[in-house]
């Protein structure tokens, strides 16, 4: 077959630099082969190799007693939870072909965090996803929108995996460019943990799944480039077609497979399929692998080698096998009937051979391509808005006069608002797992015996026919595993380093408030183009942040993805989101709580202080508030105290050990007015069906003036997003007692209100304001279904 | 009481099934749907999930397995089987009951608890659920919307074979209580018989209060009731 020779164009073209195509030389030895450059392409693209982020993300915090697979070791990150059980959990972006082909773009996002989690032999039991769109007035961004939640929504639903939690945000630096963020989470024992290594030197390589087209051919290398007019339309191919079916199929094989013992090795082929697959297995193992592209089953006819090794066709693995067990390999197999391939073996040369029509196209030395990509050093500069943001106050901005029209307009926002019309798509309930669903804090599941894949004695037992499969397994420990993500990219743009620590703080406070203890996080760095010292700059200074805070509040970084170049033409960088997923342990299930009032005559409390009277913006920087009412996206966001955090999210816990807390949440966007809101209306009972259980609130005593002189707005103490606060309601007869103990450890704590009637009363020094709660769940539940109609 | 719970490719509340009835009192084990027999089973529970990918249309492939053969043979002979969500949908392709399930009336995928009218309790399925309000199960489905020709419905009407009707929290049956647009809100049904079942809803789902409900786990109890009785009148 004719290949095109290789000129400096060609490289271009393959987005390596002229110093990286040095390199390859260097490497080589000679001049590379056609497939060899595109292989060198996308093994060294962003995507696989972090070339310019490395450095960055060395400075996370990775270490900890409970990890038992820590950051860029495997496909995902892995957790000891006590009993011999694990879990592992990963997020992972899949923006740019979201943003050409939205359906298909976030379902295969889907499918591939949920392999990279069944190849590391857990069994995938709950989803979650963190989405950012343009506003909904535009019609194209709703095309997106819509298209993703139902890509989500198909291949999630279909593998029977149930989606939980989940956070999406409408911002304008959204519009060209949308971020789908993906995380999945499995169970396994921890005995069942299965490298993806190429072990066993003489050990046969299986090619597993549906034949490898010209789908997603670089994909990898697609989303390491800017989004452009001509690149969306032109890279169209380079987006790939899910089939969760299959995936399903895979999964079930695959697990399955473990069970028999045969596997010394898998790996999935996601990003840069078989190149990565192949290359990185092998340089895990230190050992060598060989591979005959013409045993790859293929789609189309004629693939050229360089076709077959870039293709991202999904729902394929590379798995290992000990020598001597093939057979017992095929007949899993074909039990799901999927397709397979033996298609090479494991060689102790350290290189990476393919062989296509009797020659060899490929011969890299394994290790070298997989692990010593090129690393640069970034430049940074802070960027010149920030002159702007430091200076921003609030003089000229009106106060609130009808608090409650806007506590209305602020529900509404799209933002704010219940994302009801998105997780209603989305199956939360398979699995029997789900204890708190989608519209609380955060996402609580439990861990059942059947949550766990089959083990090597029960399937052996099964095999022999001793068992009719009829027999009760051991109930485990009850296990409640809590979740959420967040990242307020407002915040990060304002000030990077704090918007970066409140990503982290807000999923370790709502964790809190479910009754969780953090055990690790995983994160997802959004960014614009690296080459951009001021957006580089945001990328060191939010990880800086996040770093702090996870060190801080005890989430060690498990792993998680980069994703680069989120930025299109004349609309510019998004605003840097490095979302943040954390994962917490709730230790009984009288623990669990939610964030809706329970019952009438029950005190609130609010944990925190009121305003934090140190901010003349008084947590107005960068607030829903500024946006929704006033079209201002300034001012320094509300400062996060990393140890008053702890403090308090260690407190609440203790206060919800004890059984005295019947509702908790968090004050984030849109501040105290709408955590009081949302504790009053967001108890769902069934469809149509909801909880009203109100309160009357005295917030007057918080408008004294501040140490500088300045009174309190009314804004900033109803609207305002000050940090470290937490709204809980307790017992009558328990709350002095709950508000003394939370003082003695250092949060300061303050009964507000009572609950009970069906409308939210704020008494402040302004007046005395009062809604039902109908009218303001009203736009609150359906604003963002009637953008959509 | 041994259930059998079908297992199809891409079955995926196969383990749900599996789990409430166990919690039912039930035995239970699975049945791989390239088996040609049952085995020693007194029902047989068909589960959710998206048999085959539906590919081609929900239910449409499943219901010329190997097991689906052995499942027309267990209901023609009086055995007990309760088709769920997909379930549902390939016992009405495989004709065990009338009808079809067509896309929701909006197009659009829905996951949500929703309230139960039993309309005819005198069934195995329904006997034991609670009388004095509706029962609450999840849905989670895209093509719920049950359909049926204007004689089919007077029949079923007739002969009491409408089981349960989707209603609002009074009991009310109206048209906003109807999640996906069934025809006369019907969520569930039965065939002449009474020894086959079908419900877009979950009990599987719905069996034990930490889920929200334990309304579901009745309908397993009352089939093992059901079949206690008839055990005892043989």
């Amino acid at each position: 077959m004719h290949e095109p020779a290789i000129t400096p164009e060609l490289v271009a073209k393959h987005n390596l630099t002229p110093d990286e195509y040095q390199r390859v030389l260097e490497i080589l030895g000679r001049e590379p082969s056609y497939t060899e450059l595109g292989i060198f392409s996308v093994m060294w693209s962003e995507h696989c190799s972090y070339k310019n982020t490395r450095p960055v993300l060395k400075t996370f915090p990775t270490k900890g007693d409970n990890i038992l697979v820590g950051a860029g070791e495997e496909n995902a990150g892995i957790i000891d939870i006590g009993d011999g059980i694990a879990i592992a959990f990963k997020i992972e972006s899949h923006n740019h072909p979201s943003a050409v082909e939205p359906f298909q773009g976030a379902a295969t996002g889907v499918g591939g965090i949920i392999r990279d989690i069944f190849t590391m032999g857990a069994r995938p039991v709950a989803a979650l996803n963190s989405l950012r769109f343009g506003e909904l007035s535009n019609p194209e961004v709703r095309r997106l929108f819509s298209g993703v939640v139902g890509g989500i929504a198909h291949y999630g639903n279909c593998f029977g995996i149930p989606t939980v939690a989940g956070e999406v945000c409408f911002d304008k630096s959204y519009e060209g460019n949308p971020l789908v963020n993906a995380f999945a989470l499995g169970v396994l024992r921890h005995d069942q943990i299965t490298r993806g290594a190429a072990h066993g030197i003489g050990n046969p390589v299986f090619y597993v799944g549906p034949a490898t087209g010209r789908d997603g051919l670089a994909g990898a290398a697609f989303a390491s480039q800017d989004l452009t007019e001509e690149s969306a339309e032109k890279q169209r191919g380079a987006v790939q077609v899910g089939d969760p079916f299959m995936e399903k199929l895979v999964c079930e094989a695959c697990l399955e497979l473990l069970a028999t013992g045969c596997v010394a090795g898998m790996q999935d082929m996601g990003a840069a399929g078989l190149t990565c697959s192949t290359c990185e297995t092998a340089a895990r193992a230190g050992t060598g692998i060989e591979i005959e592209l013409d045993k790859v089953p293929q789609r189309a006819p004629n693939m050229s080698s360089y076709e077959i090794m870039l293709s991202e066709s999904q729902e394929r693995m590379l798995i290992v096998v000990h020598k001597g067990r093939e057979e017992e390999v095929k007949a899993v197999f074909d039990k799901w009937d999927l397709p397979w391939a033996e298609i090479g073996v494991v060689t102790n040369t350290e290189r990476m051979v393919v062989r296509h029509g009797g020659r060899i196209v490929v011969d890299v030395p394994a290790k070298k391509l997989a692990d010593e990509a090129p690393i640069y050093q970034r430049e940074s500069r802070e960027a010149a808005y920030m002159q702007g943001v430091r200076s921003f106050r609030l003089d000229g901005i009106a106060d609130s006069v009808d608090p409650l029209g806007d506590l209305k307009k602020i529900l509404a926002d799209h933002t704010v608002a219940s994302k009801n019309w998105v997780y209603g798509q989305y199956d939360h309930r398979v699995r029997n797992g789900s204890i708190v669903c989608p519209g609380s804090d955060a996402a609580v599941i439990r861990i059942k015996a059947d949550s766990l894949p089959i083990t090597q004695a029960e399937y052996a037992a099964r095999k022999s026919g001793a068992t009719d499969g009829s027999e009760v397994p051991p109930p485990l420990a009850d296990k409640y595993v809590a979740f959420t993500v967040d990242c307020n990219g407002g915040y990060v743009y304002l000030d990077p380093y704090e918007g970066g620590k409140a990503a982290v703080t807000e999923a370790c406070r709502n964790l809190a408030c479910s009754g969780a203890v953090p055990v690790g996080s995983t994160d997802n760095l959004n960014f614009g183009n690296p080459h951009n010292p001021e957006i580089f700059w945001q990328l060191k200074e939010s990880v800086r942040g996040v770093a702090d805070a996870c060190r801080a509040l005890n989430a060690p970084v498990t792993g998680g993805n980069v994703s680069l170049y989120n930025q299109r033409g004349a609309l510019g960088a998004i605003d840097p989101t490095p979302t943040v997923a954390v994962v917490g342990i709730i230790e009984a299930f009288e623990h669990i709580t939610t964030q809706w009032f329970k019952e009438a005559g029950d005190a609130v409390i609010l944990l925190g202080n009121p305003v934090d009277t140190v901010d003349p913006l008084q947590g107005l920087g960068g607030s829903v508030c500024l946006k929704a009412l006033h079209r201002i996206k300034n001012g320094l966001p509300p400062r996060v105290d990393l140890e008053a955090a702890q403090i308090l999210h260690t407190t609440l816990i203790g206060l919800i050990r004890e059984g005295v807390v019947k509702s908790a949440h968090d004050c984030s966007d849109g501040g105290l007015a709408v955590a009081l809101a949302e504790s009053g209306f967001s108890g769902q009972v069934a469809r149509e069906t909801y909880r009203f259980l109100g309160a009357t609130i005295d917030l007057s005593t918080f408008q004294t003036p501040t140490p500088e002189g300045s009174a309190v707005r009314l804004d900033g103490l109803l609207f305002g997003e000050t940090q470290n606060r937490v709204v809980i309601s307790v017992a009558a007869v328990d709350a002095g007692r709950v508000v003394k103990q939370a003082q003695r450890m250092g949060v300061p704590a303050s009964v507000i209100g009572v609950v009970g009637g069906e409308t939210l009363t704020l008494r402040t020094r302004s007046g005395e304001f009062t809604a039902p709660l109908t009218t303001l769940h009203e736009g609150w539940w359906n604003s963002i279904a009637r953008a959509m109609a | 009481m041994r259930f059998a719970i079908l297992q199809f490719p891409a079955s995926n509340c196969d383990q749900d099934c599996l789990h409430a009835a166990r919690l039912s009192g039930a035995t239970a084990r699975f049945v791989w749907h390239k088996e040609t027999s049952l085995g020693d089973v007194d029902a047989v529970i068909v589960p959710g999930g998206f048999s085959y990918g539906d590919y081609l249309r929900c239910g449409a492939i499943a219901r010329f397995s190997p097991v689906m053969q052995a499942v027309k043979r267990f209901a023609d002979n009086g055995g007990m089987v309760l088709g769920i969500c997909n379930g549902f949908q390939i016992l009405c392709e495989a004709g065990l009951l009338p009808g079809a399930l067509i896309r929701n009336r909006d197009l659009t995928f829905h996951c949500e608890q929703v309230f139960l009218k039993t309309v005819n309790a005198a069934t195995p399925f329904t006997a034991d659920l609670p009388n004095n309000r509706p029962s609450m199960m999840p849905i989670a489905h895209g093509e719920g919307c049950y359909f049926a020709d204007a004689e089919t419905l007077i029949e079923l009407q007739a002969r009491g074979q409408i089981l349960w009707q989707y209603c609002d929290a009074l009991g009310s049956v109206n048209e906003s209580a109807n999640p996906n647009g069934s025809v006369l809100n019907i969520a569930g049904i039965a065939n002449a018989q009474f020894n086959v079942a079908g419900l877009m809803p979950h009990p599987d789902r719905a069996a034990e209060t930490v889920l929200g409900s334990e309304d579901g786990r009745r309908v397993f109890e009352g089939m093992i009731a059901g079949l206690k009785r008839n055990r005892q009148a043989a």
